[in-house]
């Protein structure tokens, strides 16, 4: 085979790929960004190089106060949904037997089967003042009048972490099935306890994991909107809530264009922050 | 070519015509009231088609997706009254005949000729109507202080309140509370509003859309619901008749939704059919007992049709009284409606 037919070749096997982020990711891009430098004039949209919907972002409270309310759920959601997960894919990776751990893997995933938006409202109803935790607790005394869970940024955030544990046990999971057993022969041969190995050896090389399993979490979650919505109570605006306002009567998709611009800003920036370790050939 | 070999392609194409025929559809952008196969059905068995309904959520929302649409694809349209003129003004809705339409049976106060009309054509006819006003579980509140709109946001019952998640009729009850008309409503008139936002949202424990109202009124987890009305409590009625609703002593804002056919429909004659069979006693019963939410349907006329239970659910003995001591929603123009916006996303942020 010459080098010109390789090439081709080569590019026949790209070419897929390619025209499909052409046509669902480059083109979309272009043409929100070329919205979110539209207008509204009344009610109709006027195209063109119009930078109201940027002095808006810089100048309206609430939408500071949904970006600054969003990164501190996503990062939230984000740190605990890892410290949760790891435990939980390590056992499952060393501690369950090689036979069972595809059963162990299909439990763990068990809630990506039900709808999203069934599961949100379900956490409602557990987290509610005459639902599940708080009848549990006032029944065994340790309080006497139920506390307020839902409607709230912890409803918000348990909702999410439910979800994104299940997501992060899987890339980590993957990742720590890789390790050869010879790492941590060898740390003990070397005199390392368990925590050294861990912290030394088993932490550094399942990274490429845990950055993938994190940065995906940041993604889903920073642009979702079922979860505050619902279990959030609208107590704290989000971006993906401020966005759909924003479309839901008045249209203004410059304006939504324009924040959904900024979104994608601060998932690039998470993207740069944790290329280093991303790996996602790893998982 | 054998005869039998005609007969056979003769007969595939009949089979084919007649399929094509059978498969006439009628495409209807509606709410989810509409969704309801009790009401879609006994049309789609008549007519012998079928009925493509899709929903959507806000005004906006369906301008836009009529926008991007074909010419053709779309052939009814369900719109807030408020919003007839947005679809007229677009070009999108074709001209009613008057004189199919059973108008005169209709609540006086529901025509709503000012919004249905444009230049003495009408172009949308009202189909549904109700109330947003104070939703409350009367074995937890004492309904004397859901008669006083100052007191249900008070702190007597702060933590058990519920805001419904739309800023026109929520600001439009802000705005009966303090005296102001929501007719009147203006820039000026949002810095009588804006403290009276402040103060609701200091007392809610959320503000919740139509399935997160129902769910925290039925579970408990509030005792109110500020703009709800017989929408959110009808469909739960039966099993918790203690969820009831009231119009308070200042008054409360009156919701209305219309349906026209659209003018690029290729088919407007069954569209207008379709239109038709939803404004008639039968269809408008249908229609006020939805699966989705129950309110009043515009044709009295539909009051032979419905039972006594349902007409006591939807309160109708009360609609000459009700009908008399509330305003229709807000209807801002686009500067004073972003304005309207922006002061409802800086309470919701408070």
């Amino acid at each position: 085979m010459s080098a010109g037919t390789g090439t081709k070749l080569g590019w026949g096997f790209v070419a897929p790929a390619l025209l499909w982020t052409l046509a669902f990711f480059i083109v979309p891009f272009l043409v929100m960004g070329a919205m979110s430098f539209a207008t509204l004039e009344g009610r109709s949209l006027v195209w063109g190089f119009y930078l109201d919907n940027y002095i808006e972002l810089a100048t309206r409270a609430y939408l500071w106060r949904a970006i600054l309310v969003s990164l501190e759920i996503t990062l939230t959601v984000t740190v605990v949904s890892v410290v949760l997960a790891y435990p939980l894919a390590a056992i499952i990776a060393f501690r369950v037997p090689p036979q069972w751990q595809r059963l162990a893997l299909l439990l763990a995933i068990l809630p990506f089967w039900t709808s999203y938006v069934v599961r949100s409202y379900a956490w409602l109803l557990v987290l509610a003042r005459e639902g599940l935790i708080n009848q549990t607790l006032i029944n065994i005394g340790l309080i006497a009048e139920p506390i307020t869970l839902a409607n709230t940024r912890f409803a918000t955030v348990t909702g999410f972490v439910h979800f994104f544990v299940m997501l992060l046990t899987l890339t980590i999971y993957a990742n720590l099935v890789q390790l050869s057993p010879n790492y941590r022969r060898a740390a003990t041969d070397l005199g390392a306890n368990a925590f050294q190995t861990f912290r030394h050896v088993i932490l550094p090389l399942t990274l490429p994991g845990i950055a993938t399993g994190a940065f995906l979490t940041f993604v889903l979650c920073i642009g979702d909107y079922v979860t505050p919505q619902v279990l959030g109570g609208n107590n704290e605006l989000t971006m993906p809530q401020v966005i759909m306002v924003q479309l839901g009567r008045r249209a203004d998709f410059p304006l939504a264009s324009a924040l959904a611009i900024v979104m994608m800003a601060i998932v690039m920036l998470a993207y740069l922050a944790s290329a280093r370790w991303l790996r996602l050939d790893r998982v | 070519m054998t005869k039998r070999t005609v007969a056979l392609l003769g007969g595939t194409a009949m089979w084919l015509v007649g399929a094509a025929a059978n498969a006439q559809e009628l495409n209807a952008l509606v709410w989810c009231d509409h969704t309801d196969d009790a009401l879609i059905k006994p049309f789609e068995e008549e007519f012998g088609v079928t009925v493509n309904v899709r929903e959507y959520e806000g005004t906006g929302a369906a301008l836009a997706l009529l926008e991007q649409s074909r010419p053709g694809d779309w052939d009814v349209l369900v719109i807030d009254g408020i919003d007839v003129f947005r679809a007229v003004e677009s070009g999108l809705l074709a001209p009613l005949p008057d004189d199919q339409l059973p108008t005169a049976d209709f609540f006086p106060e529901i025509v709503m000729a000012e919004n249905n009309t444009l230049d003495g054509v009408t172009y949308a006819v009202t189909e549904k109507f109700g109330y947003n006003t104070i939703s409350y579980n009367s074995e937890k509140v004492d309904p004397a202080d859901m008669q006083d709109l100052s007191t249900v946001w008070s702190d007597k019952y702060a933590e058990r309140i519920s805001i419904y998640d739309y800023y026109l009729p929520v600001m439009g009850l802000a705005a009966i509370a303090e005296g102001v008309a929501t007719a009147d409503i203006d820039a000026k008139s949002l810095d009588t509003i804006g403290p009276v936002l402040s103060q609701m949202r200091s007392s809610a424990a959320s503000v919740a859309g139509v399935v997160a109202a129902q769910t925290a009124l039925a579970t408990g987890e509030v005792d109110i619901v500020v703009g709800g009305g017989e929408w959110l409590t009808a469909v739960l009625a039966e099993e918790q008749p203690e969820l009831t609703w009231t119009i308070p002593d200042q008054g409360a804002v009156r919701w209305t939704q219309s349906i026209g056919v659209l003018a690029d429909s290729e088919q407007p004659d069954l569209a207008l059919e379709f239109v038709k069979y939803i404004v008639s006693p039968e269809g408008q019963a249908r229609l006020a007992t939805s699966a989705c939410f129950w309110g009043m349907p515009a044709n009295s006329a539909a009051g032979e049709i419905l039972n006594d239970d349902q007409k006591s659910v939807l309160r109708w003995d009360d609609q000459t009284d009700y009908l008399a001591r509330t305003q229709l929603y807000p209807a801002p123009d686009a500067d004073l409606d972003v304005e309207m916006q922006d002061l409802w996303l800086d309470t919701l942020s408070q």
